[in-house]
Protein backbone atom coordinates (compact mmCIF):
# COMPACT_ATOMS: atom_id res chain seq x y z
CA UNK A 1 0.00 0.00 0.00
CA UNK A 2 1.44 3.22 -0.77
CA UNK A 3 1.55 6.36 1.18
CA UNK A 4 1.81 9.00 -0.96
CA UNK A 5 -0.88 11.65 -1.61
CA UNK A 6 -1.65 12.35 -5.37
CA UNK A 7 0.17 14.11 -7.15
CA UNK A 8 -2.84 16.05 -9.20
CA UNK A 9 -1.74 18.42 -12.04
CA UNK A 10 -4.38 22.08 -12.23
CA UNK A 11 -4.58 22.37 -15.87
CA UNK A 12 -4.14 26.82 -16.59
CA UNK A 13 -4.23 28.06 -19.63
CA UNK A 14 -0.78 29.29 -21.98
CA UNK A 15 -0.62 32.57 -22.20
CA UNK A 16 2.45 34.57 -23.69
CA UNK A 17 4.72 31.84 -22.37
CA UNK A 18 3.11 31.42 -18.94
CA UNK A 19 0.62 29.25 -17.54
CA UNK A 20 -1.74 31.97 -15.78
CA UNK A 21 -5.54 30.92 -14.05
CA UNK A 22 -7.98 32.42 -15.81
CA UNK A 23 -8.57 35.90 -14.42
CA UNK A 24 -12.24 35.15 -13.69
CA UNK A 25 -11.50 32.29 -11.79
CA UNK A 26 -13.91 30.37 -14.11
CA UNK A 27 -13.26 26.53 -14.28
CA UNK A 28 -15.65 23.33 -15.51
CA UNK A 29 -15.27 19.67 -15.10
CA UNK A 30 -14.35 17.41 -17.75
CA UNK A 31 -15.45 13.65 -17.32
CA UNK A 32 -14.55 11.05 -19.17
CA UNK A 33 -16.68 9.21 -21.38
CA UNK A 34 -18.36 6.68 -18.26
CA UNK A 35 -19.21 10.40 -16.66
CA UNK A 36 -16.29 10.10 -14.25
CA UNK A 37 -14.82 13.19 -13.04
CA UNK A 38 -11.43 13.92 -14.28
CA UNK A 39 -9.96 17.33 -13.92
CA UNK A 40 -11.33 21.42 -13.57
CA UNK A 41 -9.67 23.04 -16.18
CA UNK A 42 -10.05 27.10 -16.87
CA UNK A 43 -13.13 28.22 -18.00
CA UNK A 44 -11.43 31.20 -20.77
CA UNK A 45 -12.68 35.16 -20.02
CA UNK A 46 -12.89 37.70 -22.75
CA UNK A 47 -9.92 39.36 -20.56
CA UNK A 48 -8.02 36.55 -20.82
CA UNK A 49 -8.71 36.32 -25.01
CA UNK A 50 -7.55 40.02 -25.09
CA UNK A 51 -4.52 39.41 -23.19
CA UNK A 52 -3.68 36.40 -25.23
CA UNK A 53 -4.23 38.66 -28.50
CA UNK A 54 -1.53 41.46 -27.04
CA UNK A 55 0.52 38.77 -26.26
CA UNK A 56 0.07 37.39 -29.99
CA UNK A 57 0.35 40.97 -31.25
CA UNK A 58 3.40 41.78 -29.32
CA UNK A 59 4.87 38.31 -30.62
CA UNK A 60 4.25 38.47 -34.17
CA UNK A 61 6.51 41.09 -35.83
CA UNK A 62 9.79 38.70 -33.79
CA UNK A 63 8.16 35.32 -35.10
CA UNK A 64 7.53 36.59 -39.02
CA UNK A 65 11.46 38.13 -39.07
CA UNK A 66 12.48 34.41 -38.12
CA UNK A 67 14.16 32.97 -41.32
CA UNK A 68 12.58 30.04 -42.37
CA UNK A 69 14.74 27.85 -41.33
CA UNK A 70 14.82 28.59 -37.81
CA UNK A 71 10.97 28.43 -37.91
CA UNK A 72 11.53 24.42 -39.49
CA UNK A 73 13.77 23.92 -36.47
CA UNK A 74 11.64 24.99 -33.81
CA UNK A 75 8.18 23.54 -35.36
CA UNK A 76 10.96 20.50 -35.45
CA UNK A 77 11.86 20.61 -31.94
CA UNK A 78 8.10 20.85 -31.16
CA UNK A 79 7.69 16.84 -32.87
CA UNK A 80 11.52 16.00 -30.61
CA UNK A 81 9.85 16.65 -27.50
CA UNK A 82 6.06 15.24 -28.31
CA UNK A 83 8.16 12.33 -29.09
CA UNK A 84 9.90 12.50 -25.55
CA UNK A 85 6.54 12.68 -23.81
CA UNK A 86 4.32 9.89 -25.66
CA UNK A 87 3.17 8.16 -23.14
CA UNK A 88 1.57 10.91 -20.75
CA UNK A 89 -0.04 12.00 -23.91
CA UNK A 90 -1.21 8.13 -24.67
CA UNK A 91 -2.53 8.07 -21.04
CA UNK A 92 -4.29 11.48 -21.32
CA UNK A 93 -6.30 10.53 -24.50
CA UNK A 94 -6.96 6.96 -23.39
CA UNK A 95 -8.49 8.63 -19.87
CA UNK A 96 -10.60 11.43 -21.41
CA UNK A 97 -11.74 9.63 -24.75
CA UNK A 98 -11.98 5.74 -23.42
CA UNK A 99 -10.24 4.54 -26.69
CA UNK A 100 -8.52 1.70 -26.71
CA UNK A 101 -4.40 2.39 -26.42
CA UNK A 102 -3.68 0.96 -30.01
CA UNK A 103 -6.18 4.33 -31.43
CA UNK A 104 -4.48 6.67 -29.07
CA UNK A 105 -0.76 5.57 -29.66
CA UNK A 106 -1.91 6.43 -33.57
CA UNK A 107 -3.05 9.90 -32.73
CA UNK A 108 0.32 10.59 -31.23
CA UNK A 109 1.85 9.08 -33.62
CA UNK A 110 0.16 11.12 -36.67
CA UNK A 111 0.30 14.05 -34.27
CA UNK A 112 4.26 13.79 -33.87
CA UNK A 113 4.32 13.14 -38.07
CA UNK A 114 1.82 16.18 -39.09
CA UNK A 115 4.61 18.69 -36.94
CA UNK A 116 7.60 17.01 -38.91
CA UNK A 117 5.39 17.39 -41.76
CA UNK A 118 4.55 21.15 -41.58
CA UNK A 119 7.91 22.22 -40.22
CA UNK A 120 9.27 20.79 -43.57
CA UNK A 121 6.84 23.61 -45.18
CA UNK A 122 8.38 26.64 -43.58
CA UNK A 123 11.14 27.35 -46.49
CA UNK A 124 9.09 25.39 -49.13
CA UNK A 125 5.82 27.67 -49.07
CA UNK A 126 7.47 30.53 -50.61
CA UNK A 127 8.92 28.66 -53.40
CA UNK A 128 5.20 26.85 -53.94
CA UNK A 129 2.77 29.68 -53.82
CA UNK A 130 5.46 32.68 -54.84
CA UNK A 131 6.16 33.97 -58.63
CA UNK A 132 8.51 35.64 -60.85
CA UNK A 133 5.82 37.12 -62.85
CA UNK A 134 6.54 38.20 -66.51
CA UNK A 135 5.66 41.67 -67.41
CA UNK A 136 5.60 44.29 -70.25
CA UNK A 137 8.94 46.33 -68.96
CA UNK A 138 11.97 46.61 -67.67
CA UNK A 139 11.44 45.09 -64.43
CA UNK A 140 11.75 41.78 -62.52
CA UNK A 141 7.94 41.61 -60.88
CA UNK A 142 7.80 38.85 -57.44
CA UNK A 143 4.79 37.56 -55.99
CA UNK A 144 5.59 36.86 -52.44
CA UNK A 145 3.83 35.02 -49.09
CA UNK A 146 3.41 37.33 -46.64
CA UNK A 147 1.98 36.53 -42.59
CA UNK A 148 -1.31 38.35 -41.90
CA UNK A 149 -0.82 38.72 -38.38
CA UNK A 150 -2.61 37.48 -35.58
CA UNK A 151 -4.10 34.16 -36.76
CA UNK A 152 -7.26 32.70 -34.01
CA UNK A 153 -8.43 28.96 -34.53
CA UNK A 154 -11.25 26.97 -33.06
CA UNK A 155 -9.97 23.11 -32.92
CA UNK A 156 -12.23 20.71 -33.04
CA UNK A 157 -13.71 18.19 -30.46
CA UNK A 158 -11.72 15.30 -31.45
CA UNK A 159 -9.32 13.99 -32.18
CA UNK A 160 -8.22 16.48 -29.81
CA UNK A 161 -4.54 16.32 -30.05
CA UNK A 162 -4.28 16.14 -33.93
CA UNK A 163 -6.69 18.44 -34.10
CA UNK A 164 -4.84 20.89 -32.32
CA UNK A 165 -1.76 20.85 -33.99
CA UNK A 166 -3.75 21.08 -37.66
CA UNK A 167 -5.32 24.32 -36.13
CA UNK A 168 -2.05 25.28 -34.65
CA UNK A 169 0.69 24.47 -36.57
CA UNK A 170 0.02 25.86 -40.27
CA UNK A 171 -1.20 29.24 -39.01
CA UNK A 172 2.62 29.56 -37.67
CA UNK A 173 4.38 28.37 -40.28
CA UNK A 174 3.99 31.67 -42.47
CA UNK A 175 4.79 33.87 -39.65
CA UNK A 176 1.40 34.32 -38.11
CA UNK A 177 0.56 33.80 -34.06
CA UNK A 178 -2.16 32.05 -32.56
CA UNK A 179 -4.67 31.70 -30.12
CA UNK A 180 -6.76 28.79 -30.35
CA UNK A 181 -9.29 27.37 -28.13
CA UNK A 182 -8.96 23.65 -26.77
CA UNK A 183 -11.24 20.62 -27.65
CA UNK A 184 -13.99 21.72 -24.70
CA UNK A 185 -14.19 17.96 -23.76
CA UNK A 186 -10.94 17.13 -23.95
CA UNK A 187 -8.68 19.82 -23.37
CA UNK A 188 -5.98 17.48 -20.97
CA UNK A 189 -3.79 16.94 -24.01
CA UNK A 190 -3.83 20.75 -25.23
CA UNK A 191 -2.56 21.80 -22.23
CA UNK A 192 -0.33 19.50 -21.64
CA UNK A 193 1.09 19.75 -25.52
CA UNK A 194 1.77 23.67 -23.89
CA UNK A 195 4.07 22.86 -21.74
CA UNK A 196 5.98 21.14 -25.12
CA UNK A 197 5.59 24.36 -26.56
CA UNK A 198 7.02 25.39 -23.43
CA UNK A 199 10.11 23.40 -23.95
CA UNK A 200 10.71 23.92 -27.32
CA UNK A 201 11.81 27.89 -28.20
CA UNK A 202 8.58 28.35 -29.41
CA UNK A 203 8.64 32.28 -28.67
CA UNK A 204 6.56 33.53 -25.71
CA UNK A 205 3.17 34.98 -27.97
CA UNK A 206 3.95 32.82 -30.51
CA UNK A 207 1.37 29.93 -29.60
CA UNK A 208 -1.71 31.32 -26.84
CA UNK A 209 -4.06 28.07 -25.65
CA UNK A 210 -6.99 28.65 -24.16
CA UNK A 211 -9.88 26.40 -22.80
CA UNK A 212 -12.83 27.00 -22.37
CA UNK A 213 -16.63 27.03 -24.08
CA UNK A 214 -16.72 27.56 -27.96
CA UNK A 215 -20.23 29.24 -28.13
CA UNK A 216 -19.06 31.31 -25.66
CA UNK A 217 -15.15 32.51 -27.25
CA UNK A 218 -15.82 32.19 -30.89
CA UNK A 219 -17.95 34.96 -31.01
CA UNK A 220 -15.34 37.00 -29.11
CA UNK A 221 -12.65 36.32 -31.31
CA UNK A 222 -14.81 37.60 -34.16
CA UNK A 223 -15.68 40.38 -32.99
CA UNK A 224 -12.22 41.51 -31.75
CA UNK A 225 -10.76 44.11 -33.84
CA UNK A 226 -6.97 42.76 -33.65
CA UNK A 227 -7.03 39.09 -34.61
CA UNK A 228 -6.40 38.98 -38.68
CA UNK A 229 -7.78 35.85 -39.33
CA UNK A 230 -10.41 32.92 -38.09
CA UNK A 231 -9.83 29.09 -38.62
CA UNK A 232 -14.01 27.97 -37.93
CA UNK A 233 -12.69 24.72 -38.75
CA UNK A 234 -13.75 23.24 -35.17
CA UNK A 235 -17.23 24.86 -34.57
CA UNK A 236 -20.47 23.29 -35.84
CA UNK A 237 -21.85 24.51 -39.27
CA UNK A 238 -24.61 25.69 -37.45
CA UNK A 239 -22.62 28.76 -35.70
CA UNK A 240 -20.68 29.70 -38.72
CA UNK A 241 -23.41 32.57 -39.74
CA UNK A 242 -23.31 34.40 -36.69
CA UNK A 243 -19.49 34.83 -36.49
CA UNK A 244 -19.02 35.07 -40.36
CA UNK A 245 -21.61 38.38 -39.62
CA UNK A 246 -19.59 39.41 -36.32
CA UNK A 247 -16.12 38.82 -38.41
CA UNK A 248 -17.51 41.36 -41.20
CA UNK A 249 -17.52 44.07 -39.32
CA UNK A 250 -13.40 44.02 -39.42
CA UNK A 251 -12.85 42.39 -43.04
CA UNK A 252 -11.56 39.29 -40.80
CA UNK A 253 -10.82 36.31 -43.18
CA UNK A 254 -12.69 33.15 -41.91
CA UNK A 255 -12.33 30.10 -42.96
CA UNK A 256 -12.61 26.49 -42.28
CA UNK A 257 -10.52 23.17 -43.53
CA UNK A 258 -11.25 19.63 -44.01
CA UNK A 259 -7.67 18.11 -44.36
CA UNK A 260 -4.11 19.25 -43.94
CA UNK A 261 -2.53 20.24 -46.78
CA UNK A 262 -0.91 23.52 -47.63
CA UNK A 263 -3.97 25.22 -48.82
CA UNK A 264 -4.40 25.41 -45.21
CA UNK A 265 -1.09 27.20 -44.57
CA UNK A 266 -1.47 29.52 -47.67
CA UNK A 267 -5.03 30.45 -46.45
CA UNK A 268 -3.38 32.93 -43.53
CA UNK A 269 -0.99 34.74 -46.10
CA UNK A 270 -1.45 37.33 -47.98
CA UNK A 271 0.19 37.70 -51.52
CA UNK A 272 2.80 40.73 -52.04
CA UNK A 273 4.13 41.69 -55.37
CA UNK A 274 7.11 43.22 -55.95
CA UNK A 275 8.18 45.52 -58.80
CA UNK A 276 12.00 46.22 -58.86
CA UNK A 277 13.69 47.86 -62.05
CA UNK A 278 16.11 45.79 -64.20
CA UNK A 279 19.85 47.79 -64.25
CA UNK A 280 20.46 48.17 -67.82
CA UNK B 1 8.13 86.25 -0.42
CA UNK B 2 5.96 84.92 2.46
CA UNK B 3 6.50 81.43 1.43
CA UNK B 4 2.97 80.62 3.33
CA UNK B 5 4.65 81.34 6.35
CA UNK B 6 6.76 77.89 7.15
CA UNK B 7 9.81 79.81 5.63
CA UNK B 8 11.62 83.38 5.90
CA UNK B 9 14.39 82.52 3.65
CA UNK B 10 17.14 81.27 5.38
CA UNK B 11 19.02 78.39 5.42
CA UNK B 12 18.10 77.80 9.24
CA UNK B 13 14.26 78.25 8.82
CA UNK B 14 14.45 75.86 6.35
CA UNK B 15 15.87 73.51 7.79
CA UNK B 16 14.20 73.41 10.93
CA UNK B 17 11.01 73.25 8.84
CA UNK B 18 12.02 70.07 6.98
CA UNK B 19 13.13 68.59 10.11
CA UNK B 20 9.69 69.32 11.59
CA UNK B 21 8.40 66.78 8.89
CA UNK B 22 7.25 63.44 10.20
CA UNK B 23 8.81 60.45 8.43
CA UNK B 24 7.23 58.01 5.94
CA UNK B 25 6.72 54.38 7.35
CA UNK B 26 7.94 52.85 3.87
CA UNK B 27 6.56 49.18 4.20
CA UNK B 28 3.19 51.10 5.51
CA UNK B 29 3.06 52.97 1.92
CA UNK B 30 3.91 50.06 -0.27
CA UNK B 31 1.27 48.06 1.12
CA UNK B 32 -1.49 51.24 1.12
CA UNK B 33 -0.68 51.52 -2.70
CA UNK B 34 -0.79 48.08 -2.87
CA UNK B 35 -4.19 47.09 -1.69
CA UNK B 36 -5.65 50.40 -3.67
CA UNK B 37 -4.44 49.65 -6.77
CA UNK B 38 -6.81 45.87 -6.02
CA UNK B 39 -10.00 48.33 -6.76
CA UNK B 40 -11.68 47.21 -9.83
CA UNK B 41 -13.65 50.02 -11.99
CA UNK B 42 -15.74 48.62 -14.34
CA UNK B 43 -18.79 50.28 -16.26
CA UNK B 44 -19.99 53.98 -16.03
CA UNK B 45 -17.14 54.71 -13.13
CA UNK B 46 -14.61 53.15 -15.77
CA UNK B 47 -15.85 55.36 -18.64
CA UNK B 48 -16.12 58.55 -16.23
CA UNK B 49 -12.36 57.35 -15.56
CA UNK B 50 -10.97 57.20 -19.17
CA UNK B 51 -12.19 60.53 -20.00
CA UNK B 52 -11.30 61.95 -16.81
CA UNK B 53 -7.54 60.32 -17.42
CA UNK B 54 -7.72 61.78 -21.29
CA UNK B 55 -8.27 65.45 -20.04
CA UNK B 56 -5.42 64.87 -17.28
CA UNK B 57 -3.30 63.96 -19.82
CA UNK B 58 -0.11 65.24 -20.69
CA UNK B 59 0.65 64.61 -24.17
CA UNK B 60 4.31 64.61 -24.15
CA UNK B 61 7.40 64.17 -26.67
CA UNK B 62 10.68 64.65 -25.49
CA UNK B 63 13.03 63.57 -27.78
CA UNK B 64 16.21 64.25 -29.31
CA UNK B 65 14.42 63.70 -32.09
CA UNK B 66 11.48 65.81 -32.02
CA UNK B 67 10.65 67.68 -35.39
CA UNK B 68 8.34 70.64 -35.65
CA UNK B 69 5.84 68.11 -38.10
CA UNK B 70 5.72 65.64 -34.88
CA UNK B 71 4.86 68.42 -32.60
CA UNK B 72 2.13 69.66 -34.54
CA UNK B 73 0.81 66.14 -35.24
CA UNK B 74 0.85 65.42 -31.34
CA UNK B 75 -0.99 69.06 -31.07
CA UNK B 76 -3.56 67.84 -33.43
CA UNK B 77 -3.88 65.11 -31.41
CA UNK B 78 -4.10 66.69 -27.79
CA UNK B 79 -7.16 68.66 -28.87
CA UNK B 80 -9.09 65.91 -30.89
CA UNK B 81 -7.82 62.63 -29.69
CA UNK B 82 -9.99 60.85 -31.35
CA UNK B 83 -10.58 62.90 -34.82
CA UNK B 84 -13.86 60.22 -35.54
CA UNK B 85 -15.36 60.81 -32.00
CA UNK B 86 -15.72 64.56 -31.29
CA UNK B 87 -16.96 63.64 -27.34
CA UNK B 88 -13.56 62.75 -26.74
CA UNK B 89 -12.13 65.68 -24.58
CA UNK B 90 -8.92 67.61 -25.36
CA UNK B 91 -6.00 66.31 -23.05
CA UNK B 92 -4.50 68.70 -20.73
CA UNK B 93 -1.34 70.05 -22.04
CA UNK B 94 1.07 69.51 -24.70
CA UNK B 95 4.51 68.71 -23.43
CA UNK B 96 7.38 69.45 -25.16
CA UNK B 97 11.31 70.76 -25.22
CA UNK B 98 12.15 74.81 -25.17
CA UNK B 99 12.67 75.45 -28.88
CA UNK B 100 9.75 73.66 -29.82
CA UNK B 101 6.94 75.39 -27.79
CA UNK B 102 6.46 78.54 -30.06
CA UNK B 103 5.53 75.90 -33.29
CA UNK B 104 3.15 73.87 -30.40
CA UNK B 105 1.55 77.02 -28.90
CA UNK B 106 1.18 78.79 -33.21
CA UNK B 107 -0.55 75.06 -34.55
CA UNK B 108 -2.47 74.76 -31.24
CA UNK B 109 -3.90 77.93 -31.88
CA UNK B 110 -4.73 77.57 -35.24
CA UNK B 111 -6.88 74.81 -35.39
CA UNK B 112 -8.77 75.86 -32.64
CA UNK B 113 -6.72 74.28 -29.29
CA UNK B 114 -6.43 77.37 -27.33
CA UNK B 115 -7.63 75.78 -24.18
CA UNK B 116 -4.97 72.97 -24.45
CA UNK B 117 -1.62 74.39 -22.28
CA UNK B 118 1.85 74.34 -23.63
CA UNK B 119 4.30 72.79 -20.43
CA UNK B 120 7.98 73.42 -21.45
CA UNK B 121 10.65 71.37 -19.76
CA UNK B 122 12.79 73.67 -18.12
CA UNK B 123 16.15 74.33 -16.44
CA UNK B 124 18.60 71.96 -17.69
CA UNK B 125 15.83 69.07 -18.22
CA UNK B 126 16.63 66.49 -17.85
CA UNK B 127 19.84 66.28 -15.71
CA UNK B 128 19.48 69.36 -14.24
CA UNK B 129 23.19 70.08 -14.66
CA UNK B 130 23.67 73.70 -15.49
CA UNK B 131 24.41 77.26 -13.92
CA UNK B 132 21.90 79.84 -12.33
CA UNK B 133 22.32 82.00 -15.11
CA UNK B 134 21.20 79.21 -18.19
CA UNK B 135 18.49 77.92 -15.98
CA UNK B 136 16.50 80.93 -16.38
CA UNK B 137 17.28 81.90 -19.52
CA UNK B 138 16.22 78.18 -20.39
CA UNK B 139 12.88 78.79 -18.46
CA UNK B 140 12.40 82.97 -19.95
CA UNK B 141 13.02 81.44 -23.55
CA UNK B 142 9.70 79.03 -22.73
CA UNK B 143 7.79 81.77 -21.39
CA UNK B 144 8.52 83.96 -23.99
CA UNK B 145 7.63 81.34 -26.23
CA UNK B 146 4.01 81.35 -24.96
CA UNK B 147 4.49 78.37 -22.68
CA UNK B 148 1.60 78.17 -19.91
CA UNK B 149 3.21 75.38 -17.83
CA UNK B 150 7.24 75.24 -16.91
CA UNK B 151 8.31 71.93 -15.64
CA UNK B 152 11.44 72.31 -13.79
CA UNK B 153 13.53 69.62 -12.88
CA UNK B 154 15.48 70.14 -9.49
CA UNK B 155 19.14 69.67 -8.54
CA UNK B 156 19.39 66.49 -7.38
CA UNK B 157 23.17 66.11 -6.62
CA UNK B 158 22.55 69.63 -4.57
CA UNK B 159 19.22 68.01 -2.85
CA UNK B 160 21.17 64.40 -1.65
CA UNK B 161 24.11 66.41 -0.48
CA UNK B 162 22.34 68.44 2.10
CA UNK B 163 22.07 71.72 0.48
CA UNK B 164 18.52 72.37 0.60
CA UNK B 165 18.76 76.12 0.81
CA UNK B 166 19.93 75.94 -3.31
CA UNK B 167 17.44 73.43 -4.46
CA UNK B 168 14.56 75.98 -2.33
CA UNK B 169 16.48 79.11 -3.77
CA UNK B 170 16.03 77.54 -7.70
CA UNK B 171 13.04 77.21 -7.61
CA UNK B 172 12.11 80.90 -5.72
CA UNK B 173 13.97 82.14 -8.95
CA UNK B 174 12.41 80.12 -11.53
CA UNK B 175 9.04 81.08 -9.94
CA UNK B 176 9.97 84.75 -10.26
CA UNK B 177 10.85 84.26 -13.91
CA UNK B 178 7.39 82.19 -14.23
CA UNK B 179 5.22 85.24 -12.86
CA UNK B 180 1.85 84.87 -13.43
CA UNK B 181 2.13 83.71 -17.06
CA UNK B 182 3.19 80.23 -16.40
CA UNK B 183 2.57 77.41 -13.60
CA UNK B 184 5.67 75.97 -12.40
CA UNK B 185 5.67 71.92 -12.05
CA UNK B 186 9.03 70.62 -9.96
CA UNK B 187 10.21 67.70 -10.81
CA UNK B 188 11.76 65.39 -8.23
CA UNK B 189 13.26 62.58 -10.29
CA UNK B 190 12.11 60.34 -7.28
CA UNK B 191 13.93 57.27 -9.13
CA UNK B 192 17.12 59.53 -7.78
CA UNK B 193 15.88 60.07 -4.39
CA UNK B 194 16.00 56.67 -3.40
CA UNK B 195 13.79 56.92 -0.44
CA UNK B 196 10.16 57.65 0.93
CA UNK B 197 11.48 59.88 3.56
CA UNK B 198 13.67 62.30 0.27
CA UNK B 199 10.33 62.43 -1.69
CA UNK B 200 8.66 63.93 1.26
CA UNK B 201 11.00 66.36 1.82
CA UNK B 202 11.14 67.45 -1.64
CA UNK B 203 7.68 67.49 -1.88
CA UNK B 204 7.31 70.21 1.41
CA UNK B 205 9.98 72.02 0.14
CA UNK B 206 9.34 72.85 -3.45
CA UNK B 207 5.96 73.35 -2.10
CA UNK B 208 6.67 76.19 0.07
CA UNK B 209 9.02 77.80 -2.22
CA UNK B 210 6.22 78.64 -4.82
CA UNK B 211 5.66 75.59 -6.71
CA UNK B 212 2.25 74.92 -8.09
CA UNK B 213 2.54 71.03 -9.43
CA UNK B 214 4.92 68.54 -7.57
CA UNK B 215 6.19 65.80 -10.39
CA UNK B 216 7.72 62.53 -9.67
CA UNK B 217 10.05 61.93 -12.83
CA UNK B 218 11.02 63.20 -16.22
CA UNK B 219 10.71 59.82 -17.82
CA UNK B 220 14.06 59.32 -18.73
CA UNK B 221 15.10 57.52 -15.07
CA UNK B 222 13.23 54.07 -13.96
CA UNK B 223 11.64 53.91 -11.81
CA UNK B 224 9.48 56.76 -12.31
CA UNK B 225 5.82 57.00 -10.87
CA UNK B 226 5.39 53.94 -9.04
CA UNK B 227 1.74 54.13 -6.88
CA UNK B 228 3.33 54.39 -3.59
CA UNK B 229 5.76 57.45 -4.71
CA UNK B 230 1.98 59.18 -6.21
CA UNK B 231 1.05 58.38 -2.72
CA UNK B 232 3.65 59.84 -0.27
CA UNK B 233 3.52 62.78 -2.78
CA UNK B 234 -0.44 63.07 -2.88
CA UNK B 235 -0.26 62.96 1.27
CA UNK B 236 2.33 66.09 1.36
CA UNK B 237 -0.13 68.00 -0.72
CA UNK B 238 -3.03 66.77 1.83
CA UNK B 239 -0.84 67.68 4.78
CA UNK B 240 0.24 70.74 3.09
CA UNK B 241 -3.37 71.60 2.07
CA UNK B 242 -4.00 71.35 5.87
CA UNK B 243 -1.14 73.61 6.98
CA UNK B 244 -1.83 76.39 4.88
CA UNK B 245 -5.51 76.13 2.67
CA UNK B 246 -3.40 76.05 -0.65
CA UNK B 247 -3.82 73.04 -2.83
CA UNK B 248 -0.41 72.14 -4.84
CA UNK B 249 -1.36 69.54 -7.87
CA UNK B 250 0.43 66.29 -8.22
CA UNK B 251 2.00 64.90 -11.89
CA UNK B 252 3.19 61.46 -11.73
CA UNK B 253 5.12 60.65 -14.99
CA UNK B 254 6.87 58.19 -16.38
CA UNK B 255 5.56 54.30 -16.91
CA UNK B 256 1.99 55.06 -16.74
CA UNK B 257 1.19 53.21 -20.13
CA UNK B 258 -1.95 51.46 -20.20
CA UNK B 259 -5.46 52.66 -18.84
CA UNK B 260 -4.97 49.90 -15.77
CA UNK B 261 -2.44 51.85 -14.27
CA UNK B 262 -4.14 55.20 -14.88
CA UNK B 263 -7.32 54.52 -12.93
CA UNK B 264 -4.99 53.14 -10.08
CA UNK B 265 -3.59 56.76 -10.18
CA UNK B 266 -7.15 57.89 -10.00
CA UNK B 267 -8.66 55.50 -7.64
CA UNK B 268 -5.18 56.91 -5.37
CA UNK B 269 -5.86 60.46 -5.80
CA UNK B 270 -9.58 59.99 -4.86
CA UNK B 271 -8.41 58.02 -1.63
CA UNK B 272 -5.64 60.22 -0.87
CA UNK B 273 -5.69 63.58 -1.58
CA UNK B 274 -9.49 63.56 -2.17
CA UNK B 275 -11.94 64.09 -4.76
CA UNK B 276 -11.51 67.60 -5.16
CA UNK B 277 -7.93 66.85 -6.60
CA UNK B 278 -9.59 64.96 -9.41
CA UNK B 279 -9.62 67.51 -12.19
CA UNK B 280 -6.92 68.67 -14.53
CA UNK B 281 -5.99 71.71 -12.92
CA UNK B 282 -4.57 69.76 -9.70
CA UNK B 283 -3.46 66.27 -11.57
CA UNK B 284 -2.04 65.08 -14.33
CA UNK B 285 -0.54 62.51 -16.15
CA UNK B 286 2.53 62.92 -18.02
CA UNK B 287 2.11 60.45 -20.87
CA UNK B 288 2.87 59.72 -24.54
CA UNK B 289 1.53 55.89 -25.06
CA UNK B 290 -0.61 55.99 -22.27
CA UNK B 291 -3.14 58.21 -24.84
CA UNK B 292 -3.53 55.51 -27.17
CA UNK B 293 -4.82 52.73 -24.60
CA UNK B 294 -7.17 55.05 -23.16
CA UNK B 295 -8.54 55.50 -26.41
CA UNK B 296 -8.96 51.84 -27.00
CA UNK B 297 -10.26 51.13 -24.12
CA UNK B 298 -12.75 53.99 -24.82
CA UNK B 299 -14.12 52.32 -28.60
CA UNK B 300 -14.12 48.95 -26.80
CA UNK B 301 -16.84 50.32 -24.32
CA UNK B 302 -18.42 52.16 -27.22
CA UNK B 303 -18.97 49.16 -29.23
CA UNK B 304 -18.72 46.01 -27.11
CA UNK B 305 -15.52 44.40 -28.96
CA UNK B 306 -12.02 44.84 -28.19
CA UNK B 307 -10.11 47.56 -30.22
CA UNK B 308 -7.19 47.19 -32.44
CA UNK B 309 -3.94 49.46 -32.37
CA UNK B 310 -4.61 49.94 -36.09
CA UNK B 311 -7.01 52.47 -35.56
CA UNK B 312 -5.57 55.02 -33.26
CA UNK B 313 -2.16 56.89 -34.56
CA UNK B 314 1.19 55.93 -33.87
CA UNK B 315 2.69 59.04 -32.46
Amino acid sequence: MSNRIDVKKTYKLFINGAFPRTESGRTYEVKNAKGTFIANPCLASRKDLKDAVVAARAAQSGWNKASAYNKGQILYRIAEMLEGRRPQFVDEIITVTGVTKAKAEKEVTDAVDRLVWYAGWTDKISSLSGALNPVAGPYYNFTIPESMGVIAAIAPESPSLLGLIDAVTPIIVGGNTVIVLASTKAPLSAMSFAEVVATSDVPAGVINILTGKKDEIAPWMASHMDIDGLDISGLSSKAHGEIRIAGAENLKRIYTFKSADPGRILAFLEHKTVWHPIGN
Amino acid sequence: MSYYGLVDGTEASLKKYLASLSGVDQVGADARAAMLATRSIKAASKRWAIDTAISMVDLTTLEGADTPGKVQALCSKAVRPDPTDSTVPSVGAVCVYNDMVGIARAHLDLIGGEHVGVAAVSTAFPSGRASMAVKIQDTQDAVDAGASEIDMVIDRGAFLSGRYIEVFDEIVKIREVCGDKAHLKVIFETGELVTYDNVRKASFLAMAAGADFIKTSTGKVAPAATAPVVLVMLEAVRDFYAMTKVQIGVKPAGGIRNTKDAIKQLVLVNETAGPEWLKPSLFRIGASALLNDLLMQRMKMDDGYYASPQYVTID
